[in-house]
């Protein structure tokens, strides 16, 4: 077992340094500005008053290491400083939007892991036939539309023509559960398409590699019933490949996320993040930039220590 | 029971008894469950839905028929050994090809096919198709259908530009850290690891922000975001064709690494490099379709197919499909790039094996 959690602690410490970087990454791109952010945030007509004013407010006259170390102390503690544009902690105004983004990508995961992963595993075993040919056309094409596409053609179809689904969903505090599923399910659905596409075609590519090694061939010619060639011999080896789609879809999903929220005008981080590129609010920007990358590093973490931890031959050493 | 109803049955049961009669059986299986599927969806959804189904089935059709004519066009057009392997194509790569080809001319005659400017306000916002305009106006009253042809060129071209730019970048690193190898292999393989766990719309997000949605911006993030990939593929390619003994000859001749990269490891590694070409456009377009649909691409009044379904967005809420229409062709393009560059793949894996 040693062996296991060398390997995890191994994988989680690599995760910690990509996020170190990538927050350095973060915090010096905006270094890199024409000027400083003063400069940016107050324009062309500002007075050296002013931005003598706004430069001691964020502490721009520290010398950016020290700046550094400070946003990421308060980085760590929840603490991403104050909004340039509106004056308020970006902390209070990301917070409850994460909270919907994250709900909005669970939902859409619980209805697409398992649908993908059924579907998948069912493409594989009748590989090349028509049904196949006609799922491998069909996730071709979602995959290549662009997520707002789907998003209209639903809105189009199931909001507008036939009104069954609202196609702006605004979310309140007093809304029941029920309510709250049937307002964000237009969002939920188009990531859904586009992820389920992308799962099928990954698992199907698993379970197919799996099934073409010789000891699958071994267990089928002698006899095996292929249930159990299935179930037995090949389900032990394909979790590992499974995890890492799933951690890796999900993974996406949070990054897909952004454009979603923004057809849907879904009260999240993404159209946070949007809204604030476009009001060049860089602590905005920047908390939201870190989130994400934490997220995508975190799950990517959960495939790779999925993956080991699933592996047979790591877990019965010889 | 109407007219339509009772011929849309009769064409099915007749197409499959014929499939039948002629032992096909992939068709005769396709067509009859298709006539049984069609019961239900005739009891549930009525004429609308089987006027749907088939409306599809000939849409597939004439797809499947253009793309058949345009594979025979080329073999006949093209040098008999290209036009051999064409053959072989799958109807699905013919009509990439196809749809590639289109592209491409628009694109390229764009000022002679659209009828009116770019920016050109001829009606009123909003106002509906006519003998004039194709499509409609937009929401400054431009012609929409002069705008997706110019938008060919726009789009297209930015992703195009910034493909062949991450390309260049990830192609050129790659050979040359697995021609050098040692340190400068393994920084390398570090750095493309970091680029690539930030998530790739948000890193552009991040770059657009602080340089401001220029072109040249967007073009310079693109690369950076992409080459990793490009890197990573290219590494492993070649590291495959270091190792061989024509190598090796040919470094103890003494030649530089600038002959090595050009003469003896780029043509060996070519074929799954243009493959991953055309995967990465279908990326970068996606992503620049996306920025752009969020206001940061190519800046109004140029014609650009994202921000153009950002601008019109509001019609959909009238269930008028035009907004719809250059989202459509963002993902037609791709699908096209896509069915092609899977021909391609299953190729090069086919020669492989």
């Amino acid at each position: 077992m040693g062996d296991i959690l060398g390997l995890v602690l191994k994988r989680l410490g690599f995760g910690l340094i990509t996020l170190l970087i990538i927050s350095i990454i973060i915090f010096f791109m905006v270094e890199l500005l024409p000027g400083d952010i003063a400069e940016a945030v107050l324009g062309q007509g500002a007075t050296p008053e002013n931005l003598a004013a706004l430069r001691e407010e964020m502490g721009l006259n520290k010398p950016a290491f020290v700046r550094y170390f400070e946003w990421l102390g308060g980085a760590v503690v929840g603490d991403f400083g104050n909004s340039v544009v509106s004056g308020e902690r970006v902390s209070t105004l990301i917070t409850e939007r994460f909270i919907n983004t994250l709900f909005l990508a669970a939902y859409a995961a619980v209805i697409a892991v398992p649908f993908a992963i059924t579907l998948g595993v069912i493409v594989a075993l009748l590989r090349n036939t028509l049904f196949d040919r006609v799922a491998n056309v069909l996730t071709l094409t979602s995959i290549s539309s662009p997520e707002f596409f789907l998003g209209y053609i639903l809105i189009l179809y199931l909001s507008v023509k036939t009104g069954m689904f609202p196609a702006i969903s605004s979310l309140r505090a007093d809304m029941s559960f029920a309510d709250l599923l049937h307002r964000t399910f237009l969002p939920a659905l188009t990531l859904v398409l586009v992820v389920t596409a992308h799962m099928m075609r990954m698992t199907r590519a698993a379970i197919i590699n799996l099934l073409a090694s010789p000891y699958i061939e071994m267990a089928r010619l002698k006899g095996t019933p292929p249930w159990k060639v299935i179930v037995k011999h090949a389900l032990p080896n394909a979790w590992a490949p499974i995890i890492n789609v799933i951690a890796l879809n999900l993974a996406y999903l949070i990054t897909g996320v952004v454009l979603v929220e923004v057809v849907f005008v879904y009260p999240g981080i993404g159209q946070a993040l949007v809204d604030a590129v476009s009001k060049r609010d860089f602590p905005i920007v920047q908390a939201c930039c870190l989130i994400f990358a934490a997220t995508f590093i975190l799950l990517n973490l959960a495939a790779d220590v999925g993956a080991i931890l699933t592996n047979p031959r790591l877990r019965h050493p010889k | 029971m109407s007219v339509f109803v009772v011929l849309y049955f009769a064409c099915l049961i007749i197409a499959s008894c014929l499939a039948a009669f002629y032992e096909k059986r992939g068709p005769f299986i396709l067509l009859f469950s298709l006539t049984l599927i069609s019961f239900i969806l005739g009891i549930v959804g009525g004429t609308g839905a089987l006027r749907f189904v088939a409306i599809a089935a000939a849409v597939l059709a004439f797809a499947a028929g253009v793309a058949f004519c345009f594979r025979e066009f080329l073999v006949v057009l093209l040098p008999t050994k290209i036009g051999k392997e064409l053959k072989t194509a799958p109807l699905t790569a013919a009509f990439g090809l196809f749809v590639i080809f289109t592209y491409a001319i628009a694109a390229i005659f764009a000022p002679w096919i659209a009828p009116y400017g770019e920016s050109e306000v001829i009606a009123s916002s909003f106002a509906p198709a006519d003998e004039n305009m194709l499509l409609g106006a937009d929401q400054l009253g431009r012609d929409m259908f002069s705008r997706i042809i110019y938008g060919a060129r726009n789009s297209v071209g930015l992703a195009l530009a910034a493909t062949i730019a991450a390309f260049f970048l990830g192609a050129a690193a790659g050979l040359l850290a697995a021609t050098k190898g040692g340190w400068f292999d393994q920084f390398m393989g570090r750095f493309a690891d970091v680029i690539m766990s930030i998530p790739s719309l948000i890193f552009a997000l991040l770059m657009l922000s602080i340089f401001g949605p220029q072109v040249f911006v967007i073009i310079v993030a693109v690369a950076i975001i992409y080459a990793p990939r490009v890197f990573r593929l290219t590494r492993a390619v070649a590291g495959n064709v270091v190792v061989m003994d024509y190598i090796e000859a040919a470094k103890l001749r003494g030649e530089k690494d600038s002959y090595l990269i050009r003469r003896e490891i780029l043509p060996n590694s070519t074929a799954p490099l243009i493959a991953e070409f055309g995967l990465e456009f279908c990326f970068v377009f996606l992503l620049v379709a996306g920025l752009s649909f969020l206001g940061l691409g190519i800046q109004p009044p140029t014609a650009d197919w994202g921000s153009m379904v950002r601008e019109n967005a509001t019609l959909i809420s009238f269930g008028d499909i035009t907004p719809l229409i250059p989202a459509a062709a963002i993902a037609l393009l791709t699908v096209a790039v896509n069915f092609v560059v899977d021909w391609m793949l299953f190729r090069s894996s086919g020669l492989k094996e």
